[in-house]
């Protein structure tokens, strides 16, 4: 039973796909099998979670090949919550295409490939094995790609080829790095290759392939000085795509970065994560530069990103339980609220016709409800109490105090400033300014209703945001556990290759 | 041989760097596909290049006799060659997508998402 509930998160999309492929001329039963897929996989990963809280470090091992033979799926706390986020990423992003997709896309298996997306996502999360970990970060990729270039506009195929070709060199880096992972360890369980690193073998090559795999999750994770995909590939395709990739391509890189750097790479912490807080400090200040001197809607938002990576792996680079508690609850408040900022975009592209800031504007008179689910997500990522953003920034800041870092707080604390800023500066334009008018008629686009299914996944998205920062404590304490998980290597080694060494 | 195969790996990574860095898409992608020979080569030779025995246990043995050759890398590499080919195949149809649309192979005039 353990075992199913591991792999359902992978299971369910994956299935889902598949039947949606085979009646390959039928959107609605296409979109049918994405709702079912997603719920599932919902319902698989809060059971998931639940598990994980009851039983501690859930293990499967593929075909019942013992622990370093075979290939095993592990679920600790940081799998299962990146999978719950996954799961509510998901489902919102299959209700919001309902009637934002266009048919075209429809027609060539738009929900299909959604579907593959997040199996690879899933599996990237809860594989314990290197060699598995590449493979469904290629499942991720493959759809990942397909799903830029879907609809062949010029902007998007400019875009797609910067991305895929950015995203294959990241690729060929991290195989190369599992290759001389294979060649020094003998073995690509990422608890075993712990374990044989632990005995201290070939301690001179560690930080060289560390830094092979920092650079390769740093390509996938839009790190300074790696992140210039981003800016050119994100805002490209339809908005809710962007959403989805906003919410968690880059965030399968961060844990990527989180795993390896808490699991296998801690013999030189003084150099490793030392690296990492200045990359760390660069990328806040770098995204958040790049956004502020934008004047498009989701290009402000795309390159916020960048900013928001950043705060995450300061917490990963400071590595005390409470830093790494931080950047749990930091992804948990910014896949949500940055997901949620993106579908509002898109309900503002619908009711004016433009991401263009310039052409926005009076959408506040107009239609206050959109303005109040944008201030909730927009609050909270610049890190207004009582938001989600408040407590994940307070506990970043707090470990770093703490640790005397003083110049990254300070980075950190900047910022955030800068990003309220940005936040302001879309809520002036689009929202509080009169709307643009030409010869005193007004410049409307296409003036369209917003349907339910759009407006649902804001609605849903932004009350969890609310309840991640009214339930502050409880999320803590969540991210607590998976920090301290995280932190104790001896548990996660046990835990998958059991009472042998 | 690991010499020999060091040397190839390394040949293989400037080749396809060099391909990158010049202008035409075409080029990008013959350097992304060399990229992916060194990789797939490195995991070979990093795991030993050894002349043995197939991995196989005699009958009424619980391991092999004689040294063998380590299945495991040419799993490997079998697995990345068969991802590595779905890559670029999609990679070719992009490229040739955005030539139409583009009316060029010059990355350079590939600026359109630069533009606000």
């Amino acid at each position: 039973m353990n075992d199913l509930i591991v792999v359902l998160p992978v299971l369910a999309p994956l299935t889902a796909a598949v039947l949606g492929i085979l009646r390959w001329r039928s959107i609605a039963w296409q979109r049918a099998m994405a709702l079912a897929g997603g719920g599932v996989l919902m319902v698989a990963a809060v059971l998931l979670l639940a598990e994980v809280s009851r039983q501690g470090i859930l293990v499967m091992q593929g075909g019942n090949w013992p622990a370093p033979f075979g290939i095993s799926f592990v679920a600790d706390y940081m799998a299962a919550i990146m999978v719950v986020l996954a799961a509510m990423v998901g489902l919102a992003v299959v209700v919001y295409s309902w009637h934002t997709i266009d048919e075209g896309r429809q027609r060539f298996g738009y929900y299909p490939l959604v579907m593959v997306l997040l199996a690879g996502v899933c599996g990237a999360f809860l594989t314990g094995d290197l060699f598995n970990m590449y493979v469904w970060f290629e499942v991720m990729l493959i759809s990942s790609f397909v799903l830029t270039a879907l609809g062949g506009e010029r902007q998007q195929l400019e875009g797609a080829i910067k991305y895929v070709t950015l995203n294959l060199i990241s690729s060929a880096i991290f195989l190369a790095g599992v290759g001389v992972v294979y060649g020094m360890t003998g073995t690509l369980n990422m608890a075993h290759v712990a374990a044989v690193l632990e005995e201290g073998h070939r301690p001179e090559l560690v930080p060289v392939v560390a830094m092979l795999f920092l650079v390769a999750f740093g390509i996938k994770a839009a790190l300074f000085p790696l992140f210039f995909w981003l800016p050119a590939a994100y805002h490209t395709p339809p908005v809710v795509v962007s959403a989805l990739f906003a919410g968690l391509l880059t965030k399968v890189g961060v844990y990527a970065l989180i795993r390896v750097f808490t699991l296998i790479f801690v013999q030189d912490i003084s150099f490793t994560h030392g690296i990492i807080l200045v990359v760390a400090g660069f990328t806040m200040v770098s995204g958040v530069l790049g956004a502020a001197s934008q004047s498009e809607f989701r290009r402000i938002l795309s390159i916020h990103i960048i900013s928001q990576i950043g705060y995450i792996i300061m917490g990963l680079a400071l590595y005390v339980p409470l830093a790494l508690a931080g950047a749990v609850f930091y992804l948990i408040h910014n896949i949500i609220v940055k997901t949620n900022l993106f579908l509002v975009a898109g309900i503002a592209h619908r009711l004016r016709g433009s991401y263009q800031l310039a052409r926005l504007g009076g959408l506040w008179r107009e239609h206050p409800w959109v303005g109040v689910l944008f201030l909730i997500s927009a609050m909270s990522l610049a890190g207004i109490p009582p938001l989600s953003g408040f407590w994940a920034k307070f506990l970043l800041v707090r470990a770093g105090l703490e640790l005397g870092s003083y110049v990254i707080v300070a980075t950190a604390l900047g910022v955030s400033l800068l990003t309220l800023f940005s936040m302001t500066k879309i809520w002036a334009e689009a929202f509080w300014k009169d709307a643009p008018t030409v010869d005193g008629s007004p410049v409307d686009g296409t003036a369209g209703k917003v349907p339910a299914t759009m407006v649902a996944p804001v609605v849903v998205l932004a009350a969890v945001a609310v309840a991640v920062g009214l339930a502050g404590g409880p999320v803590f304490e969540l991210s607590m556990r998976a920090a301290e998980q995280l932190m104790d290597r001896a548990l996660y080694i046990h835990a998958v290759l059991g009472a042998q060494p | 041989m690991t010499a020999i195969l060091a040397m190839v790996v390394g040949g293989l990574y400037a080749v396809g760097l060099y391909l990158m860095m010049r202008r035409g898409i075409v080029k990008l992608i013959l350097g992304l596909g060399l990229l992916g020979h060194a990789a797939n080569l490195l995991i070979f030779t990093s795991g030993r290049v050894v002349r043995g025995a197939p991995p196989l246990v005699p009958e009424g043995m619980a391991a092999p006799v004689e040294a063998i050759a380590d299945p495991l890398p040419q799993a490997v590499i079998l697995t990345a060659i068969v991802i590595g080919l779905g890559v670029q195949a999609f990679a070719l149809i992009l490229i040739k997508r955005a030539y139409q649309s583009v009316g060029s192979d010059d990355l350079d005039a590939m600026t359109e998402t630069d533009r606000w």
